[in-house]
């Protein structure tokens, strides 16, 4: 009780900015809080690996019969551009941009790319016939057990993944994809 | 700041209602509470000074007083509360039911619902209660929670640490229930004193002035609650990282083994097969409701699973060895548990097609014996057959999932729920073909009038050869393919979640539990006794129940002169 | 095991009469001219009310027990099983709270109030219905009992509620209060309505089917009351019978809405029928013609009663209706919480309460307001049990 009047207000004054501090932190960790839930909850496709991350490896069977290789495993391809589709004979949008894909691919594969058509829950037989359809010949690997398609997260189809020769995803495309599109895209994984 | 010295010498922080010591209102500062135009003074933190209603300077200050107003609080609950009744007017997205005319919200809400629909939709209230606003106006109630706690959280705790039984004659008389007896004698006084100990009182005298207390530990009950919501909230923000929950949905078919999504391809399940009950409709108990709905009512879904994991570390899709970890039934309300996932029964397909056999007859000969019979594994087919008596048939086309539109016949998905084909048939010694389209089991059902989804309780293949589709492309065929069988395999629908975060809800949810039992069902009763020349004065206070607390003042008094408190409770004014 | 159904059925029957004898000797104990102390023939009154009260109680809970030996589960499956249950735990709330503060004139309004819930609940199919897989779990009847257990209680707050607003708000001349007042006494007459009309034509035997498409598909329904409203776009199937007056609007879209507008509008009509000769022969509003009923009773103790209630009811409603409703749905389908309607309007029906108890702790909210707030309370589970089921779709519509 004996404190000066000096004393006193400096006491006061202490404990106001500690007041403002107290305040001041309490409110920002809320509002960190508030943003990171705000943005967590926009960010809604749950997809794990993204532009900027290396692309997992996998290994699957080899089902075009225009293609001699028996298994495909994404890690061989280092060193090469990768184009990583996913499709099915079904997905309309898939089967218009096949026909693209074949006819860049001759061109690009001296280039150092590759082009992997993953086919998703499909009947052998009916790859097969689309394959002849539009006499593809990049290899198509064969996930029936959709191990891959939940290796990606697969969403819609089809969807693309551009991998760099140092196995980095540079762009990730849902949707459909047309000839000046498919050779820009080429161009960001082409080798140097 | 300035600081309030009351008469009785203690000196209180501004913004004090009642004197920290000795409970004399303070004066100029009765209309924070309202006490100025009442009798009775309002106990609210017994007068003690709130600090978010003292300072209102920088602007951090500013949105903190605002958070800390019980009045904005309130406001914020109604605010949710009718957004969460808005979000119930039409079906969230997720509840569209599955047999409307399409699922998509932008046919959907319009089609239902009309104009009212539309801009229901428009407006985004189909996803509501996962859009940014509604998120935002929970987390500001959490703030409210958070910065309401805080701020009468220490107020409160200084007020009742520093009770002094001796309180100013205002602060008794002002009191809800009060009496004053102009004689009592010491014995009589001590006979109360014992009767409150008695009634499990704590007692505490100074000068003979007397406090008897219990039940303070409910006073604590709403920030024990308010920690509990506050967890509560903190849990649902762990929960949106992947790291605390996932959640995936898989179809599996009888016999077939599929990776679990979201476990990196290290867990296979396997569907030894799927089992649908339904409740007999002979059975004495439910006969009467069994008739009166009409329709089969299940009695149980169930998958017989396995579950393997991957026994080494091989590059995701290679072949690996697989190690058995558990086997259980899946049932709803049933899940299988393991390391950490769960599996859940959630749904279930019986229309998929499995096997489909053909039969080969002459066209002018219907009647007679088949020619040749062939059986199609329609979830990989092969592209050709060679039958006995030299016929050989190619699968031309196969539309797992048929429609047709207007550019021609499509599949609709992958899946086999109409399976269709076209067939090159190539008779004995010859290489000219002819051309058949055999399937689309659907339409033709549906042609007859027969409701397909309900085809899992009247499986198809008994109606199939009377109606099964078969086109003849050019009208020149000599041969027929119809379908003489079609085996079906049920598709299990499981989810699998993993979610970490539980536990946390769980202790919030305790947590709030233990908080509002223990401020609602005990309560904070207290008894002020303050001698006078010859008697004394008698009040007491209870944040809730004045009747239990009158109940045993009657008690104390029994067989004293003091007289009864009465109650200055304003209501029936 | 038809034998131990019928039986079940006549202890409900056995504990409506019981409850509606003891509601006669609770209004006995107001025209008593004395003070309220338990003295005399009025003390005599109440405990022949509170005991037949209690008799009605072991009746209703014979019904629930043999019945749910008879069915294998708990009979809290359906709308008839869960409002009969409901109506229950508003005894069993009233006979606790009476036995704390031996308030008669509660009895006479408590038990009304149940009698109205069961009579309703016995309009919906009563047979004993199979339980689907979804509801086989100890948590169906964890959650249910504890959840109604919860709304029995912040029943009682109604109640007192009710009899605070009518014997406090002036009833001289119309005014915006009182005329609220009525609305909500006019409601309670709506369901009486609902009753005697479907008890009407059910003992008729009337029905009436129609065809009328919804989406894609073509249902058939049968009306059990004459058709005024039609389902939309409906046609008659059955012959001489009267034709429909109009049809339902298309935006009415719920499962057989047709059917269940009709059902409202009959309700509507036969309870406004019902209210108008009440008023013909009271000649005044009910609220008024009770009110000097009330003269005997303390506002201050309904006001705490009120309030008591709530502070019971919220923490056995939370527990029941959020928590164990959360573990169950997390066991179901693996999701604790999915903003379906009926989880949606349990949530408000506690943003509600949790108003209500902050602006009484907060901003001292008491008597009048407190009251209005209680009557509100009710009228938000009411509609998350009635409405929801019936017209909002849902994981929970079992009716």
């Amino acid at each position: 009780m004996c404190m000066s009047l000096d004393e006193r207000k400096s006491n006061k004054i202490k404990k106001k900015r500690n007041r403002f501090i107290f305040r001041t932190v309490i409110l920002a960790v809320m509002l960190v809080a508030i943003i990171y839930a705000l943005v967590s909850n926009m960010d809604k496709d749950n997809t794990i690996y993204r532009v900027g991350d290396q692309a997992p490896d996998f290994q699957l069977e080899q089902i075009n019969h225009n293609n001699e290789i028996e298994t495909i495993r994404l890690s061989d391809y280092e060193g090469k551009g990768v184009m990583l589709n996913f499709w099915g004979t079904w997905c309309p949008p898939c089967e218009a941009e096949m026909p693209y894909m074949q006819e860049l691919y001759p061109k690009y594969k001296e280039k150092g790319i590759e082009i992997i058509a993953v086919d998703l829950n499909d009947t052998r037989l009916n790859v097969k016939q689309f394959i002849d359809k539009y006499e593809l010949t990049f290899p198509v690997p064969f996930d029936n057990k959709g191990v891959v398609s939940d290796l990606y997260k697969i969403g819609p189809m089809p969807t693309t993944y551009f991998i760099s020769p140092d196995g980095e995803i540079v762009e990730k495309v849902e949707g459909g994809l047309t000839l000046e599109k498919l050779e820009g895209y080429f161009q960001e994984i082409l080798p140097e | 700041m300035k600081n309030i010295k009351c008469d009785c010498g203690h000196v209180n922080p501004e913004g004090t209602v009642l004197c920290e010591s000795c409970g004399k209102p303070i004066e100029g500062n009765q209309h924070i509470d309202g006490n100025d135009n009442k009798r009775l003074l309002n106990m609210r933190y017994d007068g003690t000074a709130r600090r978010s209603q003292t300072y209102n300077k920088s602007i951090v200050d500013k949105i903190w007083s605002f958070f800390s107003s019980v009045k904005v609080g309130v406001w914020l609950i109604v605010i949710a509360l009718v957004a969460s009744a808005v979000g119930t007017i039409f079906p969230q997205e997720q509840y569209i039911p599955i047999d409307a005319v399409s699922r998509d919200p932008a046919v959907y809400y319009q089609d239902a619902y009309g104009i009212l629909g539309q801009i229901y939709y428009q407006l985004g209230f189909h996803n509501l209660f996962s859009s940014w606003w509604f998120l935002i106006l929970i987390a500001l109630i959490g703030v409210s929670l958070v910065i309401c706690s805080l701020d009468r959280f220490v107020p409160l705790y200084k007020a009742l640490k520093k009770q002094k039984p001796q309180r100013h004659h205002s602060f008794l008389s002002r009191q809800r229930l009060f009496s004053e007896t102009e004689e009592v004698t010491e014995e009589e006084k001590q006979k109360v004193i014992n009767s409150l100990k008695a009634q499990r009182y704590k007692i505490n005298e100074e000068n003979g002035h007397v406090l008897a207390e219990k039940g303070r530990f409910s006073r604590w009950g709403p920030y024990v609650n308010h920690i509990g919501l506050i967890i509560i909230l903190l849990a649902a923000l762990l929960r949106s990282t992947p790291l605390f929950y996932t959640n995936e949905y898989l179809w599996v078919r009888e016999g077939e083994q599929k990776v679990i999504p979201g476990t990196k391809s290290e867990y296979f399940i396997e569907n030894k097969g799927f089992i649908l009950d339904l409740y007999d409709e002979n059975d004495d108990r439910f006969k009467a409701a069994l008739e009166k709905q009409g329709t089969m009512v299940p009695s149980n879904f169930q998958t017989n699973a396995i579950v393997y994991k991957q026994s080494e570390d091989v590059v995701t899709g290679a072949e690996a060895q697989l190690e058995k970890v558990t086997e259980d039934e899946i049932r709803m309300n049933h899940p299988l548990e393991f390391e950490g996932y769960k599996i859940y029964q959630s749904g279930y397909q019986l229309n998929e097609v499995n096997q489909m056999t053909f039969t080969i007859q002459e066209i002018e000969n219907e009647d007679g014996e088949p020619l040749a019979e062939f059986t199609i594994d329609v979830t990989d087919p092969k592209a050709e057959y060679e039958l006995d008596n030299g016929f050989k048939v190619e699968i031309n086309e196969f539309f797992p999932d048929f429609y047709l539109d207007s550019t021609g016949p499509k599949t609709e998905t992958q899946f086999p729920r109409n399976p269709t084909f076209i067939f090159k048939l190539y008779p004995p010694n010859s290489d000219e073909s002819e051309t058949s389209f055999v399937g689309d089991v659907i339409s033709a059902a549906e042609a007859l009038g027969i409701n397909t989804e309900a085809v899992e309780l009247n499986p198809m293949g008994e109606v199939l050869g009377q109606f099964a589709t078969n086109l003849d492309a050019t009208g020149e065929n000599e041969y027929k393919i119809s379908i003489q069988d079609m085996d079906f395999h049920r598709v299990s629908g499981l989810s699998i979640r993993k979610d970490h975060s539980l536990p946390f809800f769980g202790v919030g949810a305790l947590i709030f539990m233990i908080g509002v039992v223990q401020g609602m069902y005990w309560q904070h009763r207290r008894v002020w006794i303050r001698p006078t020349e010859k008697g004394l004065m008698l009040a007491a206070h209870t944040n809730k129940n004045w009747f239990g607390i009158k109940k045993e003042i009657e008690n104390s008094i029994e067989n004293t002169n003091i007289k009864m408190v009465d109650d200055q409770q304003e209501l029936d004014e | 095991m038809g034998n131990l159904i019928s039986f079940s059925s006549t202890m409900l029957y056995t504990a409506f009469i019981l409850y509606l004898i003891a509601t006669f000797f609770f209004g006995f104990t107001i025209r008593d001219k004395h003070t309220s102390t338990s003295k005399g023939s009025k003390g005599v009154a109440a405990k022949i009310g509170i005991s037949l009260t209690i008799a009605g109680f072991i009746a209703q809970l014979t019904y629930f027990i043999t019945r749910w030996i008879a069915s294998g589960h708990a009979p809290v499956s359906n709308l008839f099983e869960f409002m009969t249950f409901f109506g229950m735990t508003i005894v069993l709330a009233f006979i606790f709270i009476y036995f704390i503060y031996k308030l008669t004139v509660l009895g006479l309004f408590a038990l009304p109030v149940a009698l109205i819930i069961i009579a309703y609940a016995s309009m919906f199919p009563t047979e004993v219905s199979p339980l689907v897989p979804s509801l086989q779990s100890h948590w169906l009847y964890i959650h249910v009992t504890t959840v109604s257990l919860g709304q029995g209680i912040l029943a009682i707050s109604f109640v007192t509620g009710v009899i605070y607003l009518i014997k406090h708000i002036d009833q001289s001349q119309l005014n915006w209060r009182n005329f609220s007042l009525e609305a909500v006494l006019y409601s309670l007459v709506l369901f009486i309505g609902f009753v005697v009309i479907t008890t009407t034509f059910n003992t008729m035997d009337y029905s009436a089917s129609f065809e009328y498409k919804n989406g894609s598909k073509t249902y058939t329904t049968e009306y059990n009351l004459p058709a005024l409203a039609g389902p939309n776009e409906g046609i008659l199937l059955t012959e001489g019978v009267m034709e429909p007056w109009f049809e339902t609007p298309a935006w009415m879209h719920g499962a057989d809405a047709g059917k269940k507008f009709n059902t409202l509008v009959w309700s509507f009509i036969t309870g406004t029928i019902i209210y108008g000769l009440v008023l013909l022969i009271l000649r005044k509003r009910i609220g008024a013609a009770i009110q000097p009923l009330l003269k005997n009773v303390k506002l201050d103790l309904l006001d705490e009663i009120t309030y008591r209630a709530v502070a019971i009811g919220f923490p056995v409603f939370t527990l029941g209706g959020l928590i164990f409703a959360a573990i169950w749905a997390q066991e179901a389908w693996g999701r604790f919480w999915g903003w379906d309607p009926k989880e949606v309007w349990a949530l408000i029906t506690w943003f509600f309460y949790a108003a209500f108890l902050h602006l009484r702790l907060s901003r001292g909210w008491h008597g009048e307001k407190s009251a209005w707030l209680a009557v509100g309370g009710f009228a938000i589970i009411m509609f998350n049990l009635i409405a929801v089921n019936l017209i909002l779709a849902g994981l929970h519509s079992y009716a």
